[in-house]
């Protein structure tokens, strides 16, 4: 069985730094995989690179057994890949629920004719991709928001949005930097009870986070990140007793 | 049923329909006429540009080239070459529109004040085109432009005619004329905004990374929505030209361009009937202050910074924003 993401030597250097070095793991179909590592270990710029905003140094990445060098995010979305962000990506300048219905984009595909004249199948589409984002919006615990302008909601409920957007995409992975980061506890268990709920679908789900009980609990396997290197690979139990890992943290 | 219709997402269509509809019982003489013939056929085009700039938050400051090039494609074919009007109109926009997306490829790749200074140029090379190439648009002095007719039905602002029995003058037939064409292109703007095409476009100004990762192509809708509003620049260009009867470079200046941008930010970005009210009063206000002689330019100058400065976000959204404010309260104080 081939890997879903493989990542294979990467490398991407901003001027003198070494944001990221020789870094190679793979992600297998249905795994809940995390990345970890201390601030400034590199783990967003791992994500920016598979998900094609950063083009690597030297390296390569495989999606479905497919290089990604040559295409843009768009394509990688097409390809059935998609994320969320640390800084949030909301459009602030549309309502909640059309954030969502944005992550449809790539089911709606409707022709300008259509669209100029809002013809029937176009009202349908619409209706239908209404509902399902309805449907996502309450999956994800912000169905109180759907006609919300997006600029008017809370931090929490931005982030859970920003999922349901990537979810209404219908991906094979999606890629989530640190969903946890600026939640409180009961927000928290809410954000580990949705990430198993997207998992048990039988979605990849990759995870940049810090929150250490979160990440231990949900994982399948870990990568840990230091300096832009690959400390340690495995699963949780394997990772919870390297003593590289240890030593990183806790700095002994 | 009147709850169903205040609902309803034509309601503004709707509104307009109506205000067109009964406008012409204060329009005194041809005059007037003509000042509301030429304002529908610049709300359109500003509704168009309001697609660009408003909804995607692409800016172009040469938007009267795309009019202009509209009007003089229109003047050549069919007072040099003898076209009939329609098809004039429509290659024109087809031609503009080609112009439009190659252009458009290379410069939208640019943002911020860098896109202003691209498009910018571009607006200057066609004004400087149609200044110079005297045998085809006639240089500085401008060139005539036959009515426009459909099938030897000739439209005149001079003529008169008869209309469902009713007999109204030319002026009075462009004035329908061009009221039609506005409620079209609102509709045609409508509902693109409204469709997956129009969420991918605003979604372009509300975070270009975020359209991307959900699989919008940015580069592709860019060019898309570019093209279009360069289209409907061009065919509004062609009817003007065709209402005026006489056009000169002036239609593609930079004034003239720099009015249409006004006009969407004073009416409200992102807002399709706000820019129509926009177009309306940048083309009444130096009427009104036609009184002010000397002053008018300053009033009018006053004026556009007052609104802006208290109105930062255009007629429209900031007057809409205060009476729903005023009916919350109200129905809070009833509660």
């Amino acid at each position: 069985m081939t890997a879903l993401v493989e990542v294979k030597g990467l490398d991407k250097a901003f001027g003198g730094v070494h944001a990221v070095e020789g870094v190679s793991f793979s992600v297998e179909a249905g795994q809940v995989y995390s990345v970890i590592g201390p601030n400034g270990a590199g783990k967003t710029t791992l994500f920016n690179l598979i998900t094609g905003l950063y083009t690597p140094t030297k390296g390569e990445i495989l999606l479905n057994g497919e290089s990604t060098a040559k295409l843009e995010p768009n394509e990688l979305a097409e390809r059935g890949m998609c994320r969320t962000f640390q800084q949030m990506q909301i459009c602030m300048n549309m309502t909640a629920i059309e954030n969502v219905m944005l992550g449809r984009h790539l089911q709606l595909k409707s022709s300008l004719f259509t669209t100029l004249f809002r013809l029937p199948s176009l009202r349908r589409n619409e209706a239908a991709a209404r509902k399902r984002a309805a449907e996502l919006m309450e999956y994800v615990g912000c169905g109180d928001y759907l006609d919300t302008d997006a600029s008017a909601m809370s931090y929490g409920a931005l982030k859970r949005l920003e999922i349901a957007r990537a979810l209404a995409a219908e991906p094979k992975v999606i890629l989530l930097d640190e969903p946890a980061a600026g939640l409180n506890a009961v927000e928290t268990a809410a954000l580990e009870e949705l990430i198993r709920k997207i998992a048990d679908q039988g979605t990849t789900v990759m995870l940049v986070e810090h929150d250490m009980k979160l990440v231990m609990g949900i994982s399948d396997r870990l990568l840990v990140l230091n300096y832009g290197r690959v400390l340690a690979e495995g699963t949780p139990e394997e990772i919870r007793q390297n003593p590289d890992v240890i030593a990183a943290y806790l700095g002994g | 049923m009147l709850n169903t219709f205040m609902q309803s997402r034509l309601r503004g269509l709707m509104i307009l329909a109506l205000i067109l509809i009964i406008l012409p019982a204060f329009l005194g003489n041809p005059f007037h006429y003509e000042l509301v013939t030429q304002m529908a056929i610049i709300a359109a085009t500003v509704v168009g540009l309001n697609l660009l700039v408003g909804f995607a938050g692409q800016i172009s400051l040469g938007h009267a080239g795309f009019f202009g090039l509209g009007a003089y494609f229109t003047g050549i074919a069919t007072g040099t070459y003898g076209w009939p009007s329609v098809p004039a109109l429509v290659v024109g926009a087809i031609v503009v529109g080609f112009i439009a997306w190659i252009v458009g490829r290379p410069i939208l790749r640019l943002k911020g004040h860098y896109l202003s200074m691209a498009t910018l140029a571009v607006g200057f090379i066609i004004a400087i085109i149609l200044n110079n190439e005297r045998a085809l648009t006639g240089g500085p002095d401008g060139m005539p432009v036959p009515a426009f007719e459909v099938f030897g039905w000739e439209l005149s602002a001079f003529g008169s005619y008869s209309l469902f029995g009713i007999d109204i003058e030319g002026f009075q037939a462009w004035y329908i004329f061009a009221s039609v064409v506005l409620l079209v292109a609102v509709w045609f703007a409508l509902n693109l905004i409204e469709s997956p095409i129009g969420r991918a476009l605003r979604s372009v100004h509300g975070s270009e990374v975020a359209a991307s990762v959900v699989g919008v192509n940015t580069a592709k809708y860019k060019s898309l929505v570019f093209v279009i509003s360069a289209i409907y620049a061009s065919l509004m260009g062609s009817l003007y030209a065709h209402f005026q009867g006489f056009i000169t470079p002036a239609v593609a200046s930079f004034e003239f361009s720099i009015l249409f941008i006004t006009m969407v930010v004073l009416g409200g970005m992102g807002s399709t009937f706000g820019v129509i009210i926009g177009a309306v009063v940048l083309k009444l206000l130096p009427q009104v202050l036609a009184d002010f002689q000397e002053l008018e330019h300053v009033m009018f100058g006053l004026i556009l910074m007052l609104t802006m400065i208290f109105m930062p976000k255009g007629l429209l959204p900031t007057l809409t924003a205060f009476v729903s404010r005023k009916m919350r309260k109200k129905a809070g104080g009833e509660a």
